[in-house]
């Protein structure tokens, strides 16, 4: 009886999501709620969840409860502690959530809602999760090894290098187009820079706290660094009504990036207990916060989507970002659907934190569906604005002009609509001089959040708080991945230089930390630099470089993965891996390929130099190209990233054959059907 | 007032005083852990159960060690 209670229940939830997505794939024309894109991604995970999920759990993997984990077998009150399951999905859920899933959407949203909430909920459920949650499971298995050493055990010392290589390329370009992001954010807004820059003496003033004045009090040291964060909040409306301190905080993209940049080489350089931690700590009290704060928003308003299913930009004429929606909607929202960075932390601490083994299915698979769903959350906030006022904030300004009335009439041409006063006056409540082309996803993701926010608390009057504390929470959250992405940089790279002369390599050698500090620093500021100066905005190559590497790391991933269960003798589910590592290839390989070779100039970075090129023959420079020396930097950028795109590509090529390869000598009997698991101690003692 | 006289109203209140405090501080160590913070008690009941004949290193040294650890290798932080 309860069986039939319970496939009913079961039944009911299907039933529901798949009229859900029905709703939203059927309407044309009016306009949907929010609430049917929340119903939809819900219900498909919890089915997700408690049947594919339990699937891998029990098919492929066969977890045993009663099998000891590295927590329980190394147990060294350090790395190694057994640890309640709840605490370690927290622990994992703030480790894999950053900004991506919420950028990625926002961008994706110039192709209307639809393409983002489908490849968001069914990439999560066949692709991101089931990565997230392999690797894990493979890294439990195996005392917790690292993905690049799994990649060097199970497939070979090719893929092992290339895959380190790899991660070192992807965090490059990761912490440039975050930066950029910032940049973007905090132009010309005193408001945002004031309080971004107060962050900095707030995370000292708490890392000073918890070395000298009360050691280890992170939880008292995080309170005041809230209170003071509110603090700095209010303090940049101070001066945003002050015109002569205005002025003086009123930063151009350049000086921003330089800000940055010096900010990052002090940062990687400093003791971690004094920026770093602490900054990291308040960043994940308020991450946490404001996750909740968002969810509980869009709960309590289910704003209406002003946004279409599909807008015409699926042709790839998008003003946002260039490219068609296939591979383009697969590379632009990479977090949230599939992230290959988060096979990093899968085999870094949480594996060494599982008190049992079964509770890999719930931290691996389920805490990637939570990042899935911060990131419809991200995709409804983005499209709770109405299109003219998404499309003004978001295109470069070589696409909809310096003023309103022009902003307003590119607009109208794509089918839209927007009142230029109204523009104007949505910029003076939020409290900044323009919100034109403010691009890169962080001003346009805080319009839609203060919308909600206010709506719930404290009215329009309330707008302009909201919006700067939506900016300061992204602003905040990603100067957190530029310190310490820098930091590990440095390290990377000094592993590496140490190969080379053993010097370089040793962590403690104060020269080499400084030289290896600033060649990281130098080579994402390199991008970062150029992405600021960029016509076109600098967004719009940058952010599918990075999702293309986020997709090849999860690749590698894949490839691991599916090497791991193969080696298990579990080779008729492979496809479990397979399937989704197929799909990332073919959407890597594509855009990859479209980024290189399209003749449209706008999408091929080879074309698009060829154009500059013939401009500067023809001695007539297109208007956003302001000199020849200008023009000249614009080719060589080109070239750069389409080396950079032809090196990701290279790579997934190099490691998808390196593991072929290893699967079929495995299958035709080539090579034994050796596991690197450690052995399951109690059936051998068992066994005895 | 004397503070002799042990009612059982002030036994309960005193129980329920220690109680909460235990609560709360199980509930910030818990909070801490999620945000990244390495839990220096536990190392320390760890190494007085497991390993009693040696001493747990101290406070600055076990924190040290940790973040360096944390920071410096990929892994500790996501897009």
């Amino acid at each position: 009886m309860r069986k039939v209670v319970r496939a009913g229940i079961w039944a009911l939830v299907t039933v529901l999501g798949a009229a859900a997505f029905a709703r939203l794939a059927l309407s044309r024309g009016e306009t949907v709620s929010a609430a049917w894109l929340l119903t939809a991604a819900l219900c498909t995970y919890a089915v997700a969840y408690r049947f594919y999920s339990k699937l891998i759990a029990a098919k492929v993997f066969a977890l045993d409860a009663s099998r000891p984990t590295p927590a329980v077998r190394l147990e060294d009150g350090r790395d190694f502690v057994p640890t309640n399951r709840w605490i370690v999905f927290g622990h994992h859920f703030a480790a894999i959530a950053g900004p991506g899933p919420l950028v990625g959407p926002t961008l994706a949203a110039q192709f209307g809602f639809l393409p983002g909430v489908i490849w968001l909920i069914v990439g999560v459920a066949l692709g991101g999760a089931v990565q997230d949650f392999v690797i894990l499971a493979a890294s439990v298995r195996r005392n917790g090894t690292t993905l690049g050493q799994m990649a060097r055990d199970e497939i070979g010392p090719v893929a092992g290098m290339s895959a380190l290589v790899a991660v070192f390329g992807i965090m490059i370009v990761l912490l440039a187009v975050l930066a950029l992001v910032v940049v973007n954010a905090l132009k010309a807004s005193p408001w945002g820079t004031v309080t971004i820059a107060l962050t900095i003496p707030i995370a000292l003033l708490m890392g000073v706290y918890l070395r000298w004045i009360r050691p280890g009090r992170v939880l008292e040291a995080s309170a005041m660094g809230i209170v003071l964060l509110i603090g700095a909040l209010y303090a940049g409306q101070w001066v945003s009504g002050q015109p002569s301190v205005a002025a003086m905080f009123t930063l151009s993209g350049t000086s921003l990036a330089v800000a940055i940049m010096i900010y990052s080489f002090a940062a990687s350089v400093i003791p971690v207990w004094l920026l770093l931690a602490p900054r990291d700590y308040l960043s994940a009290f308020v991450k946490i916060g404001v996750i909740v704060a968002l969810a509980a928003g869009i709960l309590i308003v289910l704003p209406p989507l002003q946004m279409p299913a599909l807008t015409q930009f699926t042709n790839g004429t998008g003003p946002v970002f260039a490219g068609k929606i296939f591979p383009f909607a697969f590379i632009t929202i990479a977090c949230g659907a599939v992230s290959g960075f988060h096979a990093l932390i899968s085999s870094g601490t949480t594996p060494k934190l599982l008190a049992r083994e079964t509770d890999a299915r719930m931290i691996g698979y389920g805490a990637m569906l939570m990042e899935s769903l911060v990131a419809v959350m991200a995709l409804i906030a983005a499209c709770a604005l109405t299109p003219g006022v998404y499309f003004a904030v978001n295109a470069p300004a070589s696409a909809i002009g310096a003023t309103a009335a022009s902003a307003a009439a590119a607009v109208r041409q794509w089918g839209f609509t927007l009142d230029p006063a109204q523009m104007q006056e949505l910029a003076r409540q939020v409290g900044e001089r323009t919100l034109l082309s403010r691009t890169g996803g962080a001003p346009s993701l805080a319009l839609g959040m203060a919308g909600l926010f206010s709506n719930v608390l404290g009215g329009t009057e309330a707008m302009a708080i909201w919006y700067h504390f939506a900016i300061m929470f992204e602003a905040l959250f990603i100067l957190t991945t530029l310190d310490a992405g820098t930091r590990v940089g440095r390290f990377m790279l000094q592993d590496l230089a140490g190969h080379v002369w053993a010097p370089a390599g040793r962590v403690s050698w104060y020269p080499g930390v400084v030289a290896s500090s600033a060649i990281v620093v130098a080579m994402w500021g390199h991008f970062l630099y150029q992405g600021v100066l960029d016509p076109l905005g600098g967004i719009n190559s940058l952010w599918p470089l990075f999702g293309i590497s986020n997709q090849l790391l999860a690749a590698v991933a894949l490839c691991v993965g599916t090497t791991v269960i193969i080696k298990m003798g579990k080779a008729r589910y492979a496809w479990v891996t397979i399937a989704p590592l197929a799909w990332l290839v073919v959407v890597t390989m594509s855009a990859g390929w479209q980024k290189l070779f399209s003749a449209d100039p706008k999408l091929g970075f080879l074309s698009h130099a060829a154009s500059v090129q013939a401009a500067i023959a023809s001695g007539a420079l297109p208007a956003a190209i302001k000199s020849l020396g200008d023009a000249h930097r614009v080719i060589s950028n080109d070239y750069l990233d389409a080396a950079v795109a032809a090196f990701f590509m290279v790579a997934v090529v190099v490691i998808v054959a390196d593991s072929t390869r290893e699967w079929f000598s495995v299958l035709r009997g080539r090579k034994p059907f050796a596991s690197t698991e450690v052995p399951f101690a109690g059936a051998a003692v068992a066994g005895d | 007032m004397s503070s002799e006289r042990r009612s059982p109203m002030a036994d309960m209140r005193r129980d329920f005083v220690r109680r909460t405090r235990a609560v709360l501080e199980r509930a910030a160590r818990v909070v801490g852990f999620v945000a990244g913070a390495p839990d220096y008690e536990r190392y320390v009941a760890h190494v007085r159960a497991r390993h009693p004949d040696s001493e747990p290193v101290s406070r600055h040294e076990f924190m040290r060690q940790r973040l360096a650890d944390r920071y410096d290798r990929p892994g500790a932080r996501c897009c």
